[in-house]
């Protein structure tokens, strides 16, 4: 419940999105978004500093070859995909971790990225009846379709018949 | 980075801490996580969380950086010693990444790694596989973080 005269700093939309919504077997595409070499090298000054992800020159040198994005770049622009995809309009009650992640190719200045969702499997926990766990695989793909990043995770959703978590 | 060739199964690293600031979650979920129980205190409150929490995708970057600082600082203690580092390769994943509890504006998180596995790399020999787990603890002592990391780590030529 909200308190009476409590001011409300952000729009929180109304969720559209609960858990009964989600079909297992469905596969849904959002994006894409173009990753450029700043964002890369400003991600990368300030939590994964390595050669291969801040400077030409030294990334030629590398296993990668050239500059790439930080896998964890890489992850947080996935969250961001489905944030704007779907999250903003669903009962998101966040997600208990990540099953598997595996960075597959590196991602480049200029990639665009989309992120493929498809819904695996769906349970309800019986000690806590007002949420369920969705199982994802969510892939990453560039603009020439090639699978980038591929992971499994499940997430956590408000039931809409037992109300939101609010 | 020891080489491959140095490390043991059970050798354990203390990486540092991190505090999560209030204006470094927010500034992180504004950019990719951002929703409300990672932007806004009040919205954090109504929600399940109960207070203004850090995405998980800020804990990993967090991590990370620990990582690296504790890579540059055993580089450059080596070089000091006459010693060669070894070179870190690209990571190609991890496994059973867990947010066990939320990470609270204002907590510090100790982050600290135990080799578990370790193979040399079939398809380039002068790379081993490292597999790590790195878990993450609270200022109270709760573990609020695990994950199995895995890295290649040059071999010493032979």
């Amino acid at each position: 419940m909200l308190d009476r005269g409590t001011e409300i700093s952000i729009a929180i939309p109304m969720p559209r999105i609960y858990f009964e919504d989600f079909v297992p077997g469905a596969v849904t595409t959002y994006g894409p978004r173009t990753v450029t070499r700043e964002e890369i090298i400003a991600f990368a000054s300030e939590f994964d500093p390595q050669p291969m992800h801040l400077d030409e020159e030294a990334a030629k040198k590398t296993m990668l070859g050239g500059l790439s994005a930080s896998g964890w770049h890489s992850c947080a622009i996935m969250m961001r995909l489905l944030y704007d995809g779907f999250l903003v309009n669903a009962a998101s009650m966040g997600a208990p971790g990540i099953d598997e992640m595996k960075w597959l190719k590196p991602v480049r200045p200029g990639d665009a990225l989309s992120v493929r969702l498809t819904v695996l499997d769906k349970r309800e926990p019986k000690t806590r009846p007002e949420l369920g766990f969705v199982q994802f695989r969510c892939e990453l793909l560039n603009q020439q379709g090639e699978v980038v990043l591929d992971s499994a995770y499940p997430g956590m959703f408000a039931k809409r018949n037992r109300g939101a978590a609010e | 980075m020891k080489f491959f060739d140095d490390i043991r199964i059970g050798d354990l690293r203390e990486l540092g801490k991190h505090q999560f600031t209030a204006e470094a979650i927010k500034r992180f979920a504004a950019s990719f996580d951002p929703q409300p129980f990672h932007m806004d205190e009040e919205a954090a409150r109504r929600s399940h969380f109960g207070a203004l929490c850090a995405s998980g995708w800020h804990s990993t970057a967090a991590c990370m950086r620990l990582i690296v600082d504790y890579h540059k600082r055993l580089a450059a203690e080596m070089i000091a010693r006459g010693e060669q580092p070894a070179k870190i390769g690209p990571s190609p994943g991890f496994k059973n990444l867990k947010w066990l509890k939320p990470i609270y504006a204002g907590d510090t998180v100790a982050f600290a790694s135990e080799v578990i596995e370790l193979r040399p790399s079939g398809s380039r020999p002068q790379w081993g596989v490292v597999r790590m787990q790195t878990i993450g603890t609270n200022q109270k002592g709760e573990r609020v973080y695990e994950i199995e990391n895995i890295a290649f780590i040059e071999r010493r030529a032979a």
